[in-house]
Order: structure tokens, then C-alpha cells, then sequence
């Protein structure tokens, strides 16, 4: 089929309008004007050089944006954008598949605090972009895709590899754009790379017709700015500060709650010092992993469905809740009826729209984290008398640990192997994870201690996210940074063909799957509310995967008992390239505690029959 | 799965916590759900906090919502996706140009309890062609406009109400009559009403448009250009925008 189909689409570019134009020699003219230009300004702006085609803009766009690496797979639609790239300074990474470019755009930005970004051709290219996109969109990832469209004129016509890209993706990106201006594009694209980064983060589409990228045009693109019908209130107002500030002194039970904004807006170091300062306890949620060191006292890990006990009661107890930079999802709320019912809620967020839109804000501060932690601070005449509370959270410490049982004759247990490599790696070590069981405990059983370096799908809860995203993470981390992935099989059956990229690249990374020979949160799931009748949630039938692995030209390891996990996970990070160990642990396993879907947090189950 | 199962054996080989004496074989250890304290405090669907006892069922009322917007395409389907994707409850959405080139106004009207309406004007202000969002207030000037097509079997009647509401006849034959009203939705409502004896074949509304009353801007800040017939074409839309005051 696609061979029959691929000459229409030449047949295309041969009568290409804008092609035609290519050949009317004015190219040189502007050459000497653009070097002219250089001369006298002395930069070396690659844009100085003067763009000849509306691919050129586009390339130049990125590199004044300040962007290095792009992830993305070629095609028809897009390649004028790659031949621009042939001569450019930007490192491009082919991915296996589009999906795999937009989590590793996605975890790229993550890691390094700048939008990744992906590139993709029209129809399946774009398509295949989707689910990352939609990944980032719900955890407020800053992210630019660059997709390739038919030519503007067959728009609409139903062309070969057409589709509406910009109608599918509205819904899922902060704002996306069709460019069907080659004198504009790149201002258009260097307007969608900051308006990703911009105020709240998230991701952003620009749909370039083929039309566009191959067309003349010498209009080189202007500073990346966003646009000024987007504004955003950095700084909050006095008056909710001070009002809200009167409200934490007077609190008895004060808790801090960091949402994934305190880590985007790097207001780590703020938040950190206001809960030291005040003697206030701090839970996190998810994607907010690692914004307080986890092994100080006043943190409590993160709270929500599959959060920590001590946690969970605290924010059942609070009498006033400091939320920074969360968006209450219900997976941390259970049922907005039982949430927090006590407090008074002071909720700190750059986008007004958060404000009362799950929990009703008693105490709204709308402006960026790290500013508003420390108005708030600068404003508090005194602290809150937290003695006896943090007491109160210390104690439920205890009373609720995470625990596992592990006599050593009982198949591996998942828990013992995340702690395995949580004792052979670095404090700043970076983990990634697929959806699933073996997320929940790479995020229960590790003990974070710095922003960025947990990198998981959480809104969207994406399976196969780990690989490629552990493959824009280590692109994006320092060289000496260890970067490991906990993957579930169904998660690594998704999208481990990225492991080929990591072997090709030569990146140094640790997969490891946790098998447990199923798709393992659905078995629990099964099993605690459909009377155990565990339909499609065998996964017996999966590769061997440490064999999987060589085949890819990876390293592969097998695992299956707990005397062979230590000198496993050494082999591992000692590799120098990708590696890939298929721990084969307790199928029975289940995740706890465990707060059931709209349930109260307090009411947290610690094994199957407290649901 | 209780504590009972639980081995006696100890954790000695996990490095990274203390070995806990009563980890159950899958689970954790700890007071039960019952065994906890649980505060009686409760908040509602909207997540306010409210008293225990009190009823929660949030109330509706209807608002007229003004968006400006930046005249370009797309916007439209943009603003309807938003509510589609929401689960807004949407009554009647216009859209038109505003004296100024460039930007469009695009009037909701929603049925929503107070923070939908909220959400409404928040989530809107966010989408990137969108200027300035306002709610407009009780005394706003609204109007609407339907064309209805009636039996024609009773000319006289049908006139004499058409014109009780102030309306037009746009066409009449010998079995239909069709015609025009204009007013704010009560008006329309009523005369929709009136029609009903004569047997009503099809109606076409357009759905509220309206503007804040007096010197009030509609959407917050929002400066308005003098637009005179023969200026249009040349003036840029940076010198079509004036103030109230000029
Ligand atoms: C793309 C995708 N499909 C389906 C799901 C639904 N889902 C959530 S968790 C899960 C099981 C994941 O299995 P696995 O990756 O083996 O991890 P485990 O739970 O066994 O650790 C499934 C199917 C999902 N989250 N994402």
C-alpha cells in the first residue's frame, strides 16, 4: 500500500509551487545582506546568517530559543525541516517511534528545567505525538512539537498522511498553531517554545505545511516572546498575601502541600527554607516527588491514593493547608467531600484557573511559587506553634511505615529491588518509571532527596513512558548522573523498542522491569473489586527480556532470587551503555497503602481486606 | 491476607528499612481504617467547606459571559471545545466583530452553580486568543433575535400578535407566515408562547447577545474604536482604538 501511495506524495513535490520558486536565483542577494548584517552587529547568531526558507526560520527559531536537542523521527512532511537541520548546530536524536520522541521531549524538559523538544511528520507522525503530548498537557510539562502538514493548498483534500493536527491536538496543548506564513514561522515557532515555558508550563504544537518549510523567505526570526494576550501574574497580590499569612500564623495543625509547580517553578529552595523556617510539616504530591529531601523530619513523602500514611492522616488532620503549585487531582484528594475537611485552605498558583476548581481556596494566592513562599514568609509576624503537631506526624511515622515482608524463600519482592538500587546509586540519581504497581513502589520505596530526578507520567498515568523518557533524561542529566528506570512488563512491552536509540546512542541506563507476569495494578484491581476474575491481566506470554535486550545490542540481566539482586544491580550500573534486567518478582505482590478511587484519605487500606 | 499469616521471619536482608516486626505476607502494618480518627468536618461537591449537617447541593443560575477575542481562525472552535471538554453547561453562544479590527466578541450564556461560572471566565481568560473575559451584570442590555414560521390559515391574528411583539412579517403565502422578533429572552420566550395556537413549523434563535449599559467597558479594560464607515478600510486597528473619554 505505502509504496503505491508514497509516489502520489512525490508527484506533490514535483509540482510544489514554492519548490519552483527556489529556482529563481535571488538567494545570493540576501546572503551578502545577512553577512553585512553580522559584520556589523558582531554576534554569531546563527539566525544572523540569514534564512533563505521558511525551514530555515524554523531551525533558526530553535537555536535563538536556546533549544539543543530535538527528538523526533522523519517523514515526508517534515523534511524540509531536516534538510534545514543537515547544516545546523542542534543535536537531533531519532527515536524508534514518535511517542518515544515526545516522552523523551517531555522527560528532557523534566530533568533539565527547558522545554524539550519533538518533531514528527503530518498524519501517523502526528498522530503517534499524541499520547505524549496529552502526557505532558496534564503534567504541566513544558514541550514544543514541531509536526509537518501537507501542503496548505491540499489541505482540507483528505492528502496522503493528512491529518487535522492542529483540531486534534487543541484540546491537549496549551496552544497550538498552523503556519501558513513562510515569513513568519519562525517567530511563530520561537513564540510557541516560550509560551510553553511561560507562566504555567505545558506543551505546544506548531503544524508546519510543507508549503511553508520549503517556501523562500528571509524575514529571520525575532527574539522568542510570547504573545500578549497571555499574561501572567508573577507577583501575587498584598492583600491575599497578608491575609493568607494571617491565616498560617494562627493555624494550629499547619501542613505544607508541594505540587509539581514548586519543583517547574524552581521554588524548591523557598518552599524548603518556609517549612524549616515555620516548623511546618510537608507533604508533596506525586509529581512534586523530591522537592522536600525526603529523609528530613518535617517531610512526609506524598500523599494521595497510593501515598504515605503518615501523610494521608496528616492532611486528614490539617487545619490549614498550604497548597503550592497543585492542581488537587482526585488521585491525591479521593473524594473532594473528605478532603482536608477541616482546613482552611491557602492555595498558591500561577494560573487563577486552579484557584477553587477541585477544593474551594479560602486563601487564594495567585502569583509564582517561589515569589509567594517568600512574600508570605516576609509578611508572618510570628510562627505557628507546631510542637505538638509535628510530634502528632512523627508519630504516625511509626504508626504507619512502608513495610514489606521478605523472608527469603518467598519469591523476590519489587520493594527489596528498589531499595536495592536506591543504596548502590547517588543522591542525585534520576528514576523514571512505566505506569502501574512497579511506579508506585519505585515511588514509595526510593528516598528522594532532590528535585528532578523523579520523572513519571502522573496525570495522564501513561504505560511506556520509562524508556524513552529515561532516554531524554539521560540526554538532559549531568554525565555523571546514574539514570535507571523501573518498568513494569506491560509498561516495557509498550515502548522498549526505544531501547535500540539507547544502544545506538550509547546512553548509560538501568532498566529494570519489575515482572510479575502481569499487567500487575489491574490484577489488584481485579482482584479487589471484580471478585478476582482477572480478564486480559496475564502477561505470561511476554519475551524474555533480559534476551530482549541483547537483541537490541543492550545488555541483559535475569533476576529471580534475592541472593542474585546485589551483584545484578552492580553489573548493571557498572555497564557502560544500556542495561536491562528482568527481575522476575512475586506476581502476588500488591501496592498498599491504598486509598480506593473517591474514597477519604484517612481511610487508607493497608491490605486487601480493609477495602 | 490478615495479620495472622504474617511470617515470623524478620527483613534482615532489606538494606534500606528496619526490619518491622508484623509486616502482614501482603500489605502493610498498622491500625486498621475503623481504628484511626477521623475528624466530621466535610466539604461539598465543589469542595467547599460546609457544616456536617448542612444540605450540599450546590445551586445553578444562569450568566451572561462576554469573551473579546482576537478575530482569528480557530478561536470559535477553540472556546466550544473548551466547554465540550469541561462539561460546561452551555445555553447560547454568539459571535460577531467589535469596532475595532482584528477582535471579535463572543457572548455565552451558562447555567452553572457560582465557581462553574467561575471556572467559566477563568478557564476562557486562559485560552491564548482571548483578550479580556467579562460577566456581565443583571441590567446589562441583552437581546436575541428568532425567526419563526407559523400556519398561515389566520393572517389577521398572526399580525396582530406579530406586532403586539413589536416583530416583522419577513414572508407570507398561503400556508406559511414567517417572521421576525428581537428583545431580550423573556420577550422571546413569550412571544414564542403566543405563536404555539397557530401551529409553529420551525424555529431558528440565535441566542443572547449583550452589552454592559452605560460607560461600563463589557469585558473588563476594554477600549472600544470609534468606527466610522469611510475610516475603516484605512485606518490601522492601533488608531481605531480610542477611550471613553475621548
Ligand atoms: C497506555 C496505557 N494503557 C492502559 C493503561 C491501564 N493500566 C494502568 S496500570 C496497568 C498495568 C501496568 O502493568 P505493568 O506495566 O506490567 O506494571 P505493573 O502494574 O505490573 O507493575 C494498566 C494496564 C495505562 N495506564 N496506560
Amino acid at each position: 500500500m505505502s509504496e503505491r501511495a508514497t509516489p502520489t506524495t512525490d508527484q506533490t513535490e514535483e509540482t510544489d509551487p514554492a519548490e519552483a520558486a527556489d529556482e529563481t536565483g535571488e538567494t545570493t542577494d540576501r546572503s551578502a545582506d545577512a553577512a553585512g548584517e553580522t559584520a556589523a552587529t558582531g554576534t554569531e547568531s546563527p539566525a544572523d546568517t540569514g534564512v533563505e526558507t521558511g525551514a530555515e526560520a524554523v531551525v533558526a527559531a530553535l537555536e535563538d530559543a536556546g533549544a539543543e536537542t530535538l527528538f523526533g523521527v522523519q517523514g515526508g512532511a517534515i523534511m524540509p525541516v531536516y534538510d534545514a537541520l543537515y547544516d545546523s548546530e542542534l543535536t537531533h536524536v531519532t527515536m524508534a517511534h514518535e511517542q518515544g520522541a515526545a516522552h523523551a521531549a517531555d522527560a528532557y524538559g523534566v530533568v533539565s528545567g527547558d522545554p524539550g523538544v519533538c518533531l514528527a511528520t503530518s498524519g501517523p507522525g502526528a498522530t503517534n505525538l499524541v499520547t505524549g503530548i496529552a502526557d505532558a498537557d496534564m503534567d504541566s510539562d513544558a514541550m514544543l512539537a514541531l509536526t509537518g502538514q501537507v501542503p496548505s493548498q491540499m489541505v482540507g483534500s483528505d492528502a496522503f498522511q493528512e491529518t487535522d493536527t492542529t483540531g486534534v491536538t487543541a484540546p491537549i496543548t496549551k496552544h497550538n498553531y498552523f503556519a501558513g506564513d513562510p515569513d513568519t514561522v519562525g517567530d511563530t515557532v520561537g513564540e510557541a517554545f516560550a509560551l510553553s515555558a511561560e507562566g504555567r508550563p505545558g506543551p505546544t504544537l506548531v503544524d508546519l505545511p510543507k508549503d511553508t518549510t520549503l517556501a523562500e523567505t528571509d524575514s529571520d526570526p525575532g527574539p522568542a516572546e510570547t504573545p500578549e494576550t497571555y499574561s501572567v501574574e508573577e507577583d501575587p497580590d498584598d492583600e491575599q498575601v497578608a491575609v493568607a499569612a494571617r491565616a498560617v500564623e494562627r493555624a494550629e495543625k499547619p501542613l505544607l502541600l508541594f505540587g509539581g509547580g514548586v519543583v517547574k517553578s524552581d521554588a524548591c529552595q523557598e518552599a524548603r527554607g518556609f517549612a524549616i523556617d515555620h516548623g511546618i510539616p510537608v507533604a508533596t504530591t506525586m509529581p512534586a516527588i523530591g522537592s522536600m529531601p525526603e529523609d528530613h523530619e518535617l517531610c512526609l513523602s506524598w500523599a494521595g491514593m497510593h501515598g504515605t500514611g503518615y501523610a494521608n492522616m496528616a492532611i486528614t488532620h490539617t487545619d490549614c493547608l498550604i497548597a503550592v503549585g497543585t492542581r488537587f487531582d482526585d488521585r491525591l484528594t479521593g473524594g473532594v467531600e473528605t478532603f482536608a475537611p477541616e482546613a482552611e485552605v491557602v492555595h498558591v498558583d500561577i494560573d487563577p484557573a486552579e484557584i477553587s476548581k477541585n477544593v474551594h481556596a479560602d486563601y487564594p494566592v495567585v502569583g509564582d511559587a517561589g515569589t509567594a513562599i517568600e512574600r508570605l514568609s516576609a509578611e508572618m509576624d510570628r510562627s505557628p506553634r507546631t510542637r505538638e503537631w509535628r510530634e502528632q506526624c512523627q508519630s504516625w511515622k511509626d504508626e504507619y511505615p512502608l513495610a514489606y515482608a521478605t523472608p527469603e524463600d518467598e519469591p523476590l519482592k519489587p520493594q527489596f529491588v528498589v531499595e536495592a538500587f536506591d543504596e548502590a546509586t547517588d543522591d542525585d540519581a534520576i528514576v523514571t518509571t512505566g505506569v502501574g504497581q512497579h511506579q508506585m513502589w519505585a515511588a514509595q520505596f526510593w528516598t528522594y532527596k532532590s528535585p528532578r530526578t523523579w520523572v513519571s507520567s502522573h496525570g495522564l498515568g501513561t504505560m511506556g513512558y520509562g524508556v524513552p523518557a529515561a532516554v531524554g533524561a539521560r540526554i538532559a542529566a549531568d554525565d555523571d548522573q546514574q539514570v535507571v528506570c523501573f518498568d513494569g512488563d506491560g509498561s516495557f512491552l509498550m515502548t522498549m523498542q526505544e531501547i535500540s536509540v539507547a544502544v545506538r546512542e550509547n546512553l548509560d541506563i538501568t532498566v529494570a522491569v519489575l515482572n510479575n507476569r502481569y499487567i500487575g495494578m489491574v490484577r489488584q484491581w481485579q482482584d479487589a473489586f471484580f471478585e478476582g476474575r482477572q480478564m486480559a491481566a496475564d502477561y505470561d506470554w511476554c519475551p524474555e527480556f533480559d534476551k530482549m535486550a541483547e537483541a537490541f545490542g543492550a545488555k541483559g540481566l535475569r533476576v529471580d532470587d534475592y541472593d542474585e539482586v546485589a551483584d545484578a544491580v552492580e553489573a548493571a550500573l557498572n555497564y557502560d551503555g544500556p542495561a536491562v534486567i528482568d527481575f522476575h518478582i512475586d506476581p502476588a505482590e500488591n501496592v498498599y497503602p491504598m486509598v480506593p478511587s473517591g474514597g477519604a484519605n484517612g481511610k487508607f487500606a493497608l491490605s486487601e481486606d480493609q477495602l | 491476607m490478615s495479620s495472622e499469616d504474617a511470617p515470623d521471619e524478620g527483613t534482615d536482608s532489606n538494606p534500606g528499612t528496619e526490619p518491622h516486626p508484623e509486616v502482614p505476607r501482603n500489605g502493610m502494618p498498622g491500625p486498621s481504617p475503623d481504628e484511626r480518627p477521623h475528624p466530621s468536618g466535610r466539604r461539598n461537591a465543589k469542595g467547599i467547606r460546609i457544616d456536617p449537617e448542612a444540605e450540599a447541593e450546590p445551586e445553578y443560575r444562569s450568566a451572561v459571559v462576554s469573551a473579546l477575542v482576537e478575530h482569528e481562525p480557530g478561536v470559535l472552535s477553540r472556546v466550544s471545545g473548551l466547554f465540550s471538554r469541561r462539561q460546561f453547561n452551555i445555553e447560547s453562544l454568539t459571535v460577531g466583530p467589535t469596532t475595532v479590527e482584528g477582535h471579535a466578541r463572543i457572548t455565552l450564556v451558562v447555567e452553572e452553580t457560582d465557581p462553574g461560572i467561575d471556572q467559566v471566565k477563568k478557564q476562557l481568560a486562559k485560552l491564548k486568543p482571548v483578550i479580556q473575559v467579562g460577566e456581565l451584570d443583571d441590567d446589562a442590555v441583552r437581546a436575541e433575535l428568532v425567526v419563526l414560521k407559523v400556519r398561515g390559515e389566520e393572517p389577521d391574528k398572526v399580525q396582530a400578535i406579530t406586532e403586539m411583539y413589536e416583530g416583522r412579517t419577513l414572508d407570507a403565502g398561503p400556508r406559511t407566515i414567517t417572521v421576525q422578533i428581537t428583545g431580550d429572552q423573556q420577550k422571546i420566550d413569550d412571544a414564542i408562547d403566543a405563536f404555539r395556537q397557530f401551529g409553529i413549523i420551525e424555529i431558528a434563535r440565535t441566542g443572547q447577545t449583550a452589552l454592559a449599559r452605560g460607560d461600563t467597558p463589557t469585558t473588563p479594560g476594554e477600549e472600544p474604536g470609534h468606527a466610522k464607515e469611510s475610516e475603516q478600510e484605512s485606518e490601522s486597528a492601533e488608531t481605531q482604538t480610542g477611550t471613553y473619554d475621548d
